[in-house]
């Protein structure tokens, strides 16, 4: 590697290590928030089997998972303002990527509370207990533990998916990248460096995972 | 009379469960529902519950009529406060402790207060020999000792009756001594008990009625010692001696 590479990326370390740090990881924060507490409803929904709601959130499903996310990011973020609804290109990337990870995550939430057993519900019923404080002791905590896994998967996806952000002007880390190198011309080395950058954001969200999993691990098997 | 149940009626589908079932329990009875696979006992069981939705039918339950086909979510809570039900594949809650499946009900059904809840929960696994195990979980309990634990979480909630769904079925054979011993001795005590099961000994020694039914209809009904020693009907003969020559 020559002087002048080594140099650049050293330079260019903290700038997109910084944008990392404070763009990246709290539209990756925001985006999941959004993301898991669309999914629970939705997946909610579902799941008690609310009429009318339940077609509109199929819709909601069927139309963010069959449309690519980068068009969903032009639409909102390029084609709203033609109807006159303008929002800031921080916003925009945060709601589309949290309603677009919100319908997978959705499915992987309704998959692990249809897998918890309905007789965990009757028995729930049986000493007296109404369906919200079924769901919340009991349902739920069951439903997160079998879900935790995927629902790991999808931060980690969200975390790299907020790059696409780049594409509609937000400075975040992949966007600075493309900054530097417009000075530069050093593809190789700063695309590699970032990547490097991503690589160990979700080698640390990895590292969560496993300790998560081990703590959920406290009552053994789901299955009696 | 506790409860009065009349006509029953259920099918899935074109199916026919249950046929037009009735049965009289008083107070402190142990009636042992009996009956070959597939001839409705589980259903109807379930029924009293509103697990399932009857298509028909109803039952006076201390002199108040439930309409079996239809009721409202405070009726059925109301029922469900009286009565209690134990599964024959136990469904303790598997994300809480011993301790904390008996609880549960309590504070967050009954809404009894933490403390006094835990003194219950205590003084019925006790009663059942689970007090020793209070911070299990149900995947660290063999099959025996977690249908104690449900049954000390029906006992906790202070029901008029219990429901038993094949609480044995479910059990390696050398553990289902331990569940009938604490449902005789809740029997004992004088719990009113509805018991579907295949244990004969059960039926014959410890209930005091026996419900014998067949293809979604009671085929006889009767005190459990005449049911045992004098069946009126035919098929109820054949499945007494069925039941004992299988375990010769």
């Amino acid at each position: 590697m020559n002087e002048r590479l080594w140099n650049i990326l050293v330079d260019s370390f903290p700038k997109l290590l910084g944008y990392g740090i404070r763009v990246t990881v709290p539209l990756t924060i925001f985006s999941f928030a959004i993301a898991l507490t669309v999914a629970l409803a939705v997946a909610l929904i579902q799941y008690a089997n609310v009429k009318v709601l339940r077609q509109v959130c199929r819709f909601y499903i069927w139309i963010t998972r069959g449309t690519p996310l980068l068009v969903q990011l032009y639409i909102v973020f390029f084609g709203l303002p033609g109807i006159g609804i303008k929002l800031d290109a921080f916003v925009a990337a945060m709601l589309v990527i949290g309603f677009n990870e919100g319908a997978y995550m959705a499915e992987t939430i309704r998959g692990a509370m249809e897998s918890v057993s309905r007789g965990q519900l009757e028995a729930g019923y049986c000493v007296g207990m109404s369906f919200p404080k079924i769901m919340w002791h009991v349902v739920l905590p069951q439903t997160f533990r079998t879900a935790f896994p995927a629902l790991s998967n999808s931060m980690i996806s969200m975390l790299k998916e907020t790059s696409m952000a780049a594409t509609i002007s937000v400075m975040e880390m992949f966007r600075q990248a493309q900054v530097i190198n417009g000075r530069v011309y050093e593809s190789l080395g700063l695309y590699v460096e970032v990547a490097l950058i991503y690589l160990a954001f979700c080698t640390f969200l990895t590292w969560l995972q496993r300790k998560g999993e081990k703590r959920l691990a406290s009552y053994g098997g789901v299955r009696a | 009379m506790m409860l009065e149940i009349r006509d029953v009626r259920k099918s899935f589908d074109s199916q026919m469960v249950l046929d037009g079932i009735s049965l009289d329990v008083e107070k402190g009875d142990v009636v042992a529902i009996l009956g070959p696979s597939g001839s409705g006992k589980t259903t109807f069981l379930r029924c009293l519950n509103y697990l399932e939705t009857a298509d028909s039918g109803t039952m006076v339950f201390d002199g108040e009529t439930f309409d079996l086909h239809s009721a409202g979510k405070a009726e059925i809570a109301r029922l469900r406060r009286k009565t209690a039900f134990v599964f024959q594949n136990y469904n303790l809650f598997l994300n809480k402790t011993v301790l904390q499946n008996v609880t549960l009900g309590l504070t967050s059904g009954a809404g009894m207060e933490r403390k006094k809840a835990e003194e219950t929960a205590l003084k019925m696994l006790e009663r059942v020999g689970m007090a020793d195990k209070l911070k299990s979980y149900p995947s660290q309990l063999s099959g025996g000792q977690q249908q104690r634990v449900a049954i000390a979480r029906a006992m906790a909630t202070d029901p008029e009756i219990i429901y038993f769904d094949e609480p044995t079925s479910a059990l390696d054979p050398e553990l289902i001594g331990e569940v009938l011993s604490v449902m005789r001795d809740l029997a004992e005590a004088g719990m009113t008990m509805l018991v579907v099961t295949h244990e004969m000994d059960f039926a014959r020694n410890v209930s005091n009625k026996v419900m014998f039914m067949e293809g979604g209809k009671v085929v006889e009904a009767a005190p459990s010692k005449q049911f045992f020693e004098q069946p009126e009907e035919a098929r109820a003969r054949e499945f007494i001696r069925n039941i004992l020559e299988s375990r010769k």
